[in-house]
């Protein structure tokens, strides 16, 4: 009876699911922004600014805050990133902006630059007109691979300056991760969607649905039928574990999971285990450790090869799942998925530590760990090649990832990269934003030259 | 523990802080919990002459800063608007059961002699301890010819102080609008008509605010407004100077002072009576948090005294009198230089850019391995101050005084100032 796999459905009563998949932190109303907005010093040489990859002028937008001068203060956050609702939402501010306030020397409480950004941002979301306009047509229509931040940031950048876009993107909605990949809680009431809504108000952009490329879409057709090409197509593929027992039923990757609890219409019809092993240390780790807690699984163990620090996940991430219930061990590594009744009973671990060289190694001693439902988090990786089908130059590569210049531009003269494809990114969000922005103005330079 | 008992123009009370001349004071009810919450005294709103003043609604304006609330407050109340009758009965009421505390009674009547002689007779009635001469208010009743149109013109002043002199026993305390060009004026008005004390600062014209939506001012009444009187914590730095006149003036010098404006705290109270006020009077901040603010007062100031030394009022008040002067006199061969705690910057760069904008780009931006550094580059440096008030954290910019050996000199030794040069020739 032991092995028997607990995995079900509806878990929790009908309310729980809407607290538990809401608005991990609530929006802040005028009085709290006005007073919140008052704490910022509006420093000279501000160092959130240069903490922030897409260079946002945080003082000056958090003042207009503090004035009512809310769509001042959103076009100060979206002219330099036009996803500044999603990131104010999902950036890591503990590390970038926040980190860097002045505040926190002083009181070990930074200005919440985050929620000040989502108050404005949200409010210009809200109102009828898009704060941006169009250039002067400039009659060059310009190919974007994938309608995830990157591509999508491209394109607005794009349509602003004048030029028409196509975007194809491989799903069936626009989006990428904000759509399919991040913790619901996270960007709910369908945010990732109406975002997207309001990214194409500014006109000039078409999207393609269900248009992967090396499947349905070839760069080779791309260069030659458009004026440039911008690519930001992401991580298609996940990382193997390259274990026994890695394809038994209930191993599962997390970023598939993580897409169907997105997409699904009613999260009772989830069924989720009871006993849940997550392996690995970044934020899709803490983000499926998380939710499949607030789905009802009882026992979530996550388990990391190293300690703490080199987590990717930040520390505020990991503090936020062992508050939710989730256990972390750090220092043990897979070495075997165990099967029982044709499914995945447990999963056994070795102990790890650094040698005297410093390399990660196991120890010998094994634990293991009873499991209904295991989920693989160690990573995502490119997929195969687009050079592959049909492009008549190679595309240089560094490493997995597509090698790019300072203005996201690729060995390739008419092709920009960016997102979590390119090697320089940091995968994030706010990161994937600033290369669409950075390669759209190379790739206008470029149609203009 | 001090003795914080306090006696001004022979008004006695257990501590120097009284309610003004307002809302809070213009009924049993609120006088009666004033004083059960341990103020000293109070001066009930202003009388006037029957049938009662109407008011309108809304009635106050009030300015927000960065998230504080009512840091600066208006009103466009008038006086009373009960029969004089209620008021009488009610002051002496209270004045009965509470006859420790300084009971003062406002007024304002027409300006005819035979108008205050038969007010004066009413109050003294009461047992009151005192009158205060309302020549302050700025608003309503200044139409009708009272008020702050009064205590505009020093004439007057002085015709109505010597009437209330002549026809009452009880000490009279003038109260004094700072809508004027000099304060001195009618200061020295009151004194000549023999006032026994001066009660300042009334509120200040003011215009609060403009609704943009309905383009009227506030507080809005039916789509209109008026200006009203301003006072709050705004308004404290303006009485204290005035204040300060009347206790340094040759003419006005020794003139008992109850000080008022923006007063919420002990070292509110204990600045206005260093600049020689004998007691204070609070209304804003009582009608911001109620009347228990005055328990902080009370033991804020004992303390205070306790640390210092002080064992009565007298042992302060005044103290800081000598210290206030002209510019001129000012010593122009002192100087300071800005200096930058580099352990407790936390690199805003607000000193920077203040001095590097708008003063004498005195303070280096600078990159010390990507690490921002603030420096003051003292030949530059005037020791204008105004690093160390933008700066938010608290000693870390000190103005530190240059040993320069010069000796002192004012503008009017200084051989730079061109009517000394004219002298020498």
């Amino acid at each position: 009876m032991d092995n028997q796999p607990d995995i079900a459905a509806g878990r929790l009563p009908e309310s729980a699911y809407a607290e538990n998949f809401g608005d991990v932190h609530p929006p802040l109303d005028r009085k709290a922004a006005l007073v919140e907005s008052s704490r910022c010093y509006f420093c000279y040489d501000a160092p959130c600014i240069e903490a922030c990859p897409t260079g946002i002028d945080i003082p000056s937008f958090i003042r207009k805050i503090s004035t009512d001068n809310v769509r001042g203060a959103a076009q100060d956050i979206l002219q330099e990133n036009i996803m500044g609702g999603a990131c104010a939402r999902v950036c890591p501010t503990e590390v970038l902006c926040q980190e860097a306030c002045v505040r926190n020397t002083q009181e070990h409480k930074p200005v919440q630059i985050g929620l000040l950004q989502r108050y404005a941002t949200d409010a210009v979301m809200e109102a009828e007109s898009h704060p941006f306009t169009r250039a002067e047509p400039s009659g060059k229509t310009v190919a974007v691979v994938g309608a995830g931040p990157a591509g999508l940031s491209c394109a607005h950048r794009l349509a602003m300056l004048g030029h028409d876009v196509v975007v194809f993107d491989a799903k069936a909605k626009a989006g990428g991760l904000n759509e399919y990949g991040i913790a619901a809680y996270k960007v709910p009431d369908d945010f990732a969607h109406r975002e997207v809504d309001f990214i194409l108000e500014i006109g000039g952009i078409e999207i393609r649905h269900d248009q992967a490329l090396g499947k349905d879409i070839a760069l080779a057709e791309l260069r030659r039928d458009y004026d440039a090409v911008f690519l930001g197509m992401g991580l298609g593929g996940v990382r193997a574990l390259n274990l026994e027992g890695e394809d038994l039923p209930g191993v599962h990757n997390a970023v598939d999971y993580i897409a169907e609890l997105r997409q699904s219409d009613d999260l009772r019809s989830l069924p989720v285990g009871r006993k849940i092993v997550v392996i690995g240390g970044g934020n899709t780790a803490i983000d499926i450790a998380v939710q499949t807690k607030r789905l009802g699984a009882e026992d979530v163990t996550l388990v990391y090869r190293r300690g703490p620090e080199a987590m990717s996940a930040t520390h505020h991430e990991q503090e936020f799942a062992q508050v939710n219930g989730v256990k972390i061990k750090h220092w043990a590594q897979p070495r075997q998925l165990r099967g029982a009744h044709g499914r995945i009973s447990d999963v056994v671990f070795e102990y790890t530590q650094l040698d005297e060289n410093g390399r990660l190694a196991g120890t010998g001693d094994a634990f293991s760990l009873p499991a209904d439902m295991v989920f693989k988090a160690i990573g995502q990786a490119m997929l195969p090649l687009p050079q592959a089908n049909g492009a008549s130059d190679l595309l240089e590569m560094d490493g997995e990832r597509i090698a790019v210049n300072e203005q996201r531009q690729t060995s390739l003269p008419d092709v920009w990269a960016g997102g979590d494809c390119v090697k320089i990114s940091q995968d994030l969000t706010v990161a994937a934003v600033q290369d669409g922005k950075l390669a759209a103005q190379s790739i206008d330079s470029f149609l203009r030259g | 523990m001090a003795d914080l008992r306090c006696d001004i123009a022979g008004v006695k009370s257990p501590n120097p802080f009284w309610l003004a001349s307002a809302p809070p004071t213009d009924k049993e009810y609120n006088v009666v919990r004033a004083f059960k919450a341990g103020w000293g005294g109070v001066v009930w709103k202003t009388l006037g002459e029957d049938p009662p003043i109407v008011n309108v609604s809304s009635r106050y304006g009030a300015m927000s800063y960065n998230g504080t609330r009512m840091a600066g407050f208006n009103n466009i109340e008038l006086i009373t608007d009960r029969p004089l009758d209620v008021n009488l009965q009610e002051i002496k009421q209270v004045k009965r059961d509470w006859p420790d505390r300084a009971m003062v009674v406002s007024l304002m009547v027409p300006c005819e002699e035979e108008n205050w002689r038969n007010i004066l007779k009413r109050v003294e009635e009461t047992e009151a301890d005192a009158v205060e001469l309302n020549f302050g208010c700025p608003h309503g009743m200044s139409e009708r010819g009272m008020g702050s149109a009064v205590g505009q013109v020093p004439e007057y002043i002085e015709m109505v102080t010597r009437w209330c002199k002549t026809h009452t026993r009880m000490p009279v305390f003038v109260k004094l609008t700072p809508n004027v060009t000099n304060v001195l004026s009618p200061a020295r008005a009151a004194k000549a008509g023999g006032a026994d004390a001066v009660s300042l600062i009334n509120t200040i014209n003011s215009i609060m605010s403009v609704d943009l939506d309905i383009m009227a001012p506030t507080p809005t009444v039916g789509g209109k407004g008026s200006h009203g009187g301003y006072c709050g914590p705004a308004v404290k730095p303006i009485a204290m100077h005035m204040v300060a006149e009347i206790a340094r003036d040759k003419e006005t010098a020794g003139l008992p002072i109850s000080g008022i404006g923006g007063i919420g705290n002990w070292r509110d109270a204990a600045e206005f009576m260093s600049l020689g006020a004998g007691s204070v009077q609070v209304c804003t901040a009582a009608m911001h948090k109620g009347f228990k603010i005055v328990e902080d007062m009370i033991d804020g100031l004992a303390y205070w005294m306790d640390e210092k030394g002080h064992q009565t009022l007298d042992d302060f008040r005044g103290a800081a009198v000598p210290n206030v002067t002209d510019w001129q006199y000012l010593d122009l061969n002192f100087e300071t230089v800005a200096r930058i705690d580099q352990d407790l910057c936390i690199q805003c760069g607000l000193c920077h850019i203040a001095c590097e904008d708008t003063s004498h780009q005195a303070i280096a931006a600078q990159r010390d391995n990507g690490a921002r550094r603030y420096e003051v580059i003292d030949a530059e440096c005037v020791g204008c101050n105004l690093c160390q008030h933008v700066c938010p954290v608290e000693g870390c910019i000190s103005m530190v005084e240059v040993e320069n050996g010069k000796e002192y000199m004012n503008w009017t030794q200084d051989p730079r100032n061109p009517m000394n040069q004219k002298a020498a020739e």
